[in-house]
């Protein structure tokens, strides 16, 4: 079975009762059982829940997975995968991961006795050195965010074997349709549902696929345990995103790469930053980790600095003015002014995410009006 | 709530279905419309209501008569048919009733090409024919015929394009025309094609109609019926939606929206896939003939190629020397289509017209109606293509 019709077959089996194609929407907080001490599948939803497992199992499949879980929000299914280890124990992770993700490990981690140790993930030795002893995981992201940075999963894969490490990956960006970390090594791959799993920017949701039944079955004991499982609407309309996934992220890669090249072509634009243009850094190893496309998010740097940059954002009509990303409606935002300006300016140039940047995410609109709308933005 | 019109009519069909109909800047500063799950909307004191009253403010009353998420989707269907106006219903079926129960009075006649939804004919034919409407039936594309039943007190003239299950499509000029000149309204039930592919109105056609349950939402998970049409004609058909109370739910609204997102996209695969299947069944020896627009064999290939820019995802085909049973056989062969009525959804559907809709037929009513013992109905859905073709190939030759 190829990914599209596995998108909307796996995890959707007709309803045996009723028959009916979708599967219903189990909002049911407890389940009754067959008798004092006897279990069925189901007893509790913070357990388990028919609707949740039915977006658990179509997402394991399309990663190529044997087990998923489902989190109320990306931030919940990574600090699940943080939950594994314990006071002494270290993380490395790329220098470029989520600044959610960088808060989670700094602040939050680091209370339990958990160090973590960042390094440029596309430098591998920086990233095999930042190893210790103590270390238990690598975690990266591949595309990074907001330069689109390629993080090598093979390679980092290999590091993580040798040393006898997990490796995790933050795979919003990329999605399964495009990449399939476990199939590279990887031991955890992370999603963000809310992005373009979902699709439609109307749900938060994240969650964590593996193939190894032991990590599974701990990565399940705290799931269980904490609690910060997705709702059963939300798994549905999960669920319903990963129908047209494929369609969806393929097409938006289509447009995203158009966009690229008329962005490299304008003489109003220093930089542009995506991983499908040979000038990319990361564009050799993009193009083996990297399936029927190159993603729909990108960035560049608008000539004129900060406040041209600020104007242009503040100026489209189709992108609209919002953080987040993946969705059917294209996005435009300022890391400087919004994504990242809680860092201190000299910190995020050293990060290279100059004043002038400008990340979009693009959506579904036709790529010809996309284009106009940028058009018109920049000459503003 | 006025809404700023972000898009116009130079836009691509994916830029509408994505953000037409919608405000710019919405209530909460949501990116997507809030569900609005109110059954009535308050005032601030009796002035306000007076205003609504005297002046004809714009807001909202009471569920019957509109939800601003409804408001929505209707802009974003007009948009996307090219029409003034629609109005939304609570199924396909809600909505013909809600038309005809508009346009036609005791007396008047109304007159149907015979492949239209059967059960739209026959809640005129049964139930209409109660307060004294006269339902004429037609062979589908004899204009001719249509036109000779036509008489004074004619006020509707009601198709299908394409039609379900032999895929005929009306040559909507002519239909359009015929309705000019007498003076009598025309209605094309268009679910079939989508405004993806067909827009009825550009050709005269003064309503057209879609189960919105169909391609319009995608995804087999609600139940929504749409008329478009000119705001001025549609005026009375709405107050009498707001008195007859056929209108769809807050919840399903926003499914509806969700779908329309990904409608221009749905259809581009559909109508790929939709082709590459018709032509498979049609050179494979199990098959006698397939009906599909597409293909140039289709009796009405050269009027699809005139109105039509792409032929969706219903395929219908007649099994080489098969008995009903036999025919039956390969459905119940195919693993990935399931068996169920209804089409237009993400996952494919197959049936047996002769099991699933005219069982309790005769077999001269079923020869009437071009159903034959044979023939297989398919709602090709968005899965990969290949895996489509290689299952119905296993089931075929089972």
């Amino acid at each position: 079975m190829k990914f599209r019709t596995k998108s909307i077959h796996v995890g959707n089996q007709r309803d045996p009762q009723t028959g009916a194609v979708v599967p219903p929407i189990h909002v049911a907080s407890t389940f009754v059982q067959p008798g004092a001490g006897e279990w069925g599948e189901f007893d509790y939803s913070r357990s388990g829940n028919p609707t949740r497992k039915n977006f658990e199992t179509t997402i394991a499949a399309l990663e190529g997975g044997s087990g998923a879980l489902a989190f109320a929000s990306g931030m919940a299914a990574t600090h699940c995968a943080t939950m594994l280890f314990s006071t002494g124990d270290h993380i490395v992770a790329g220098t470029d991961i989520y600044g959610g993700t960088y808060r989670l490990l700094h602040k939050i981690s680091n209370r339990s006795g958990i160090e973590t140790t960042l390094a440029a993930a596309n430098d591998l030795d920086a990233l095999e050195k930042a190893i210790t002893p103590n270390t238990k995981m690598l975690w990266i992201e591949s595309p990074g965010n907001p330069l689109m940075s390629i993080t090598d999963i093979k390679a980092c894969a290999a590091i993580a074997k040798k040393h006898g490490i997990l490796l995790g990956v933050d795979s919003t960006f990329a999605t399964p349709v495009l990449t399939r970390p476990l199939e590279l090594g990887a031991d955890i791959v992370m999603h963000s549902a809310t992005k373009y799993l979902g699709g439609h920017s109307d749900s938060l949701g994240g969650a964590l696929v593996v193939k190894d039944q032991e990590l599974f079955d701990r990565l399940y004991f705290i799931q269980n345990a904490t609690g910060a499982v997705m709702a059963p609407l939300d798994s549905f309309l999960a669920s319903r995103g990963l129908k047209t996934l494929a369609i969806r992220v393929k097409e938006q890669s289509k447009t995203a790469m158009y966009l690229a090249e008329k962005l490299a072509a304008d003489s109003r634009i220093t930089r542009v930053l995506y991983p499908g243009l040979s000038t990319h850094p990361g564009h050799d190893i993009a193009k083996q980790q990297m399936d029927s496309g190159f993603g729909a998010m990108l960035s560049f740097e608008v000539a004129g600095g900060f406040e041209k940059a600020k104007k242009m954002a503040e100026s489209t009509k189709f992108f609209q003015l919002a953080v987040s990303l993946g969705a059917v409606e294209s996005l435009i935002e300022q890391p400087a002014s919004m994504s990242h300006a809680s860092y201190d300016r000299e910190d995020r140039l050293a990060h290279g995410i100059q004043d002038e940047l400008i990340r979009i995410s693009v959506g579904l609109e036709d790529a010809e009006d996309l284009w106009a709308d940028l058009d018109q933005a920049l000459s503003q | 709530m006025a809404s700023k019109k972000i898009t116009n009519a130079t836009h691509g069909i994916s830029t509408v279905a994505v953000q037409a109909g919608e405000a710019h800047q919405k209530p909460g500063h949501s990116i997507t419309d809030p569900i609005f799950c109110a059954s009535t909307f308050t005032f601030s004191d009796t002035d306000a209501i007076i205003r609504f009253i005297e002046e004809k403010e714009e807001r909202e009353e009471y569920g019957r008569y509109g939800n601003p998420g409804e408001k929505v989707a209707e802009r974003k269907l007009a948009a996307l048919e090219g029409s003034e106006d629609a109005i939304l219903y609570s199924s396909g079926m809600a909505a013909m009733v809600g038309l005809v129960m508009t346009k036609l009075n005791a007396g008047d006649e109304v007159v149907f090409f015979d492949e239209c939804y059967h059960r739209s004919r026959e809640f005129c034919a049964k139930h209409m024919s109660r307060f004294g409407v006269i339902t004429r039936q037609v062979k589908a594309c004899d204009y001719d015929a249509m036109e000779a039943a036509i008489n004074d007190k004619t006020k509707l003239l009601i198709s299908e394009s394409p039609t379900n299950p032999h895929l005929s499509i009306i040559d909507l000029d002519r239909f359009a025309a015929i309705g000019k000149k007498h003076g009598v309204e025309t209605l094309i039930d268009a679910t079939l094609a989508t405004p993806y592919n067909l827009k009825p109105i550009n050709h005269g056609v003064d309503y057209v109609l879609h189960s919105a349950t169909k391609y319009l939402a995608g995804h087999n998970d609600l139940l929504a019926g749409v008329i478009a049409g000119s705001t001025e004609q549609l005026e009375p058909v709405r107050k009498l939606r707001g008195i007859m109370g056929a209108v769809n739910s807050a919840h399903n609204i926003y499914l509806l929206l969700r779908g329309l997102k990904t409608f221009s996209l749905r259809m581009q695969q559909h109508n790929k896939s939709g082709l590459a299947v018709a032509q498979f069944l049609e050179t494979h020896p199990r098959v006698e003939k397939v009906y599909y627009p597409g293909l140039e064999s289709h009796k009405y290939y050269d009027v699809a190629q005139k109105t039509m820019s792409g032929f969706g995802g219903l395929i219908t085909f007649l099994v080489k020397d098969a008995d009903w049973r036999a025919t039956a056989n390969i459905v119940d062969a195919v693993t990935i289509p399931r068996i169920a009525p209804s089409l237009g959804g993400v996952e494919s559907l197959i049936e047996q017209p002769l099991v699933m809709s005219y069982y309790e037929c005769s077999p001269e009513d079923r020869a009437r109606f071009g159903i034959q013992d044979n023939m297989i109905r398919l709602a090709v859905g968005i899965e990969d293509t290949d895996d489509l073709i290689e299952d119905l190939k296993q089931a075929l030759e089972a």
